[in-house]
């Protein structure tokens, strides 16, 4: 039976979550106006003043705001509160190697963790389990996150941290944890050692995943799922709007259920801004409706996905969006062809590959060249050498009808391609450099 | 009554197979033999170890790509002709080697070995043995 954390909010109706928005998001335009002097000058800027927003039909005025904004404010310029008021940062690395820093006051660290502990009970999480979060704590959102969702829904909370997998192997057999959170690359890195190590799914006491802070393919999903025994759900979320369980999956494993109580989400067109209807893939704006310290109005996450408002399995009535398949910033535009590392993720997993790789593009006399980095495995190895050049001879193959252009392919040792912050490092664009 | 060959993915860089040995020699791996086959970007190191699973477990948790296969360990006496006499056999048994390495017997006799891998050694190596043959088992080598 499915259960949920908050099901009053979680599975209200339509008019009751419209009647929150419209409330929270007049009463969010005038706290900006009045505190902000950032907003208030965009608003104006467009023309606009509080009196303007009578409801979310409105939000459609309100002008963007973008990753370049958040860098030119740092590090103050967007607090919504004074700093006494204010208990915690977080922080992430950009893309771009550019630093965002996000305030949070005690209620927005409430808001966050009560997301993240609706995402831990749509996961199957109660307090009788023992939820071992091994992503980074720190500056990074997921461990802290997870952590604070986890105490609220009163399971035992094992603060791994990420790293040290032996020890992380060593709790999950010792502690018999139930859940596990961690980066999805991670969780199939534990796998396959736990399979090494001669653990079937059977032995390994954990139910299920909760899975975030990357790009996932459903291959992936299944393959993670097979080889620890478990279900794995994912989880969405991004620093600058609090952080994981903005949005979150749940037993129909199609979608995230954006928390629409706190958040509203649109799709745009990422060129021209205008909004796209159900279905169509486009750029994510959130606008947070009752945060206090960092209260981003229609931020663009620069991840390209979808929404749905159609009736989920699960019970829950808040819209979903897709996976997201990639960023507009991730979008490699190749000899004019539109690339996505998911894509070649996909492709990788295909062929029974952890998806460790690394995409490096650069122009050579006026043309765009594509290079697949792949660590090797295990499963692409053999003693023969013209086995292994076979093997990436389908690869290549197998990209080109994958994304319609010819992609080189170049076998590199295993754990060679770098990491930052827990967080492989896809994509080296040498025409920007 | 085969031997135990490792096979190492190695990136054709600088310092790559140095950084093979050192891991082994840092954990006391003594090696019999070594060979390597490489493409432009990539290669596979051959090695027989005095102990098979000891220099596998150090180079898999040192995050190489490692496989063990099986191969024959043959003896070649220091004479004209031997190793000549010992493809003759392979011919004559209709054994395909799919590659070939030698490497150093001590003994006063000078003699070589040399590791064959076949498809298919287990059934390869009694013929061999019956034509005269000495091959070389785990034992012999972790003895060397
Ligand atoms: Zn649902």
């Amino acid at each position: 039976m499915e259960r949920y954390y908050q099901k009053d909010i979680e599975c209200a109706d339509r008019a009751s979550i419209q009647a929150i928005q419209d409330e929270r998001l007049i009463k969010q335009v005038r706290h900006v106006w009045e505190k902000v002097p950032f907003y208030r000058h965009k608003m104006e800027e467009a023309g606009l003043t509080p009196s303007d927003i009578h409801s979310t039909a409105d939000l459609h005025k309100l002008p963007f705001i973008s990753k370049d904004d958040l860098k030119d404010q740092y590090p103050y310029g967007l607090l919504g509160k004074p700093l006494k008021e204010c208990v915690r940062i977080q922080s992430t690395s950009g893309t771009t190697g550019k630093r965002v820093v996000a305030f949070y006051t005690q209620h927005d660290i409430d808001i966050w963790e009560e997301c993240c502990a609706r995402a831990i009970v749509a996961a199957g999480g109660t307090d009788e389990d023992v939820v071992q979060i091994s992503y980074g704590y720190g500056l990074f959102t997921g461990g802290p996150g997870l952590n604070g969702g986890s105490h609220k829904v009163g399971s035992l909370t094992v603060p791994t941290s990420s790293g040290n997998t032996d020890r992380q192997i060593m709790f999950i057999m010792d502690l018999q944890s139930t859940i596990l959170c961690c980066t999805p690359s991670y969780a199939a890195y534990l796998g396959e050692r736990m399979k090494e190590m001669g653990y079937t799914p059977d032995q390994i006491p954990l139910k299920a995943g909760i899975f975030g802070a990357e790009a996932w393919s459903e291959e992936m999903r299944t393959d993670i799922e097979k080889t620890l025994g478990i279900k794995a759900y994912d989880i969405y979320g991004l620093t600058e709007i609090s952080g994981p369980g903005v949005s979150f999956g749940c037993s129909a494993q199609n979608g995230m259920h954006i928390n629409e109580d706190h958040f509203i989400a649109e799709v745009i067109d990422p060129e021209t801004g205008e909004v796209l209807p159900d279905g169509e893939y486009g750029e994510l704006v959130f606008t947070c409706i009752d945060k206090e310290a960092f209260p981003l109005i229609r931020y663009r996450t620069r991840d390209i996905c979808y929404l749905t408002h159609e009736k989920c399995s699960c019970g829950r009535t808040h819209v979903r969006m897709s996976k997201p398949k990639g960023r507009t910033d991730d979008m490699l535009i190749i000899r004019g062809v539109n690339v996505f590392p998911s894509q070649i993720e996909t492709v990788l997993m295909n062929n029974g590959y952890a998806a460790n790789y690394q995409i490096i593009v650069d122009r050579v006399n006026n043309t765009d060249t594509l290079d697949v980095h792949v660590e090797m495995t295990p499963e692409m190895f053999t003693d023969n050498l013209g086995e292994i050049q076979e093997r990436q001879n389908v690869l290549v193959d197998d990209l080109k009808s994958m994304l319609g252009l010819k992609a080189k392919v170049t076998l590199v040792a295993p754990k060679s391609i770098a990491r930052s912050e827990g967080k492989a490092v896809r994509i080296i664009d040498k025409r920007k450099i | 009554m085969s031997i135990k060959q490792i096979s190492v993915f190695l990136v054709n860089k600088p310092g790559t197979l140095k950084n093979m040995t050192g891991v082994l020699a840092a954990h006391d791996v003594d090696l019999r033999a070594l060979s390597l086959a490489e493409t432009k970007e990539y290669g596979i190191a051959r090695l027989v170890a005095d102990d098979t699973f000891h220099a596998l477990n150090v180079l898999r948790d040192a995050d190489f790509v490692a496989s063990v296969n099986s191969v024959i360990a043959a003896e070649v006496p220091d004479e004209p002709g031997a190793l000549d006499n010992l493809l003759q056999i392979f011919a004559e048994e209709d054994v395909n080697i799919e590659y070939m390495y030698s490497f150093v017997l001590s003994g006063e006799d000078k003699s070589a070995g040399m590791i064959f891998r076949v498809s298919d050694a287990d059934t390869a190596e009694p013929k061999l043995r019956n034509k005269g043959l000495r091959i070389l088992s785990q034992d012999d080598i972790a003895q060397i």
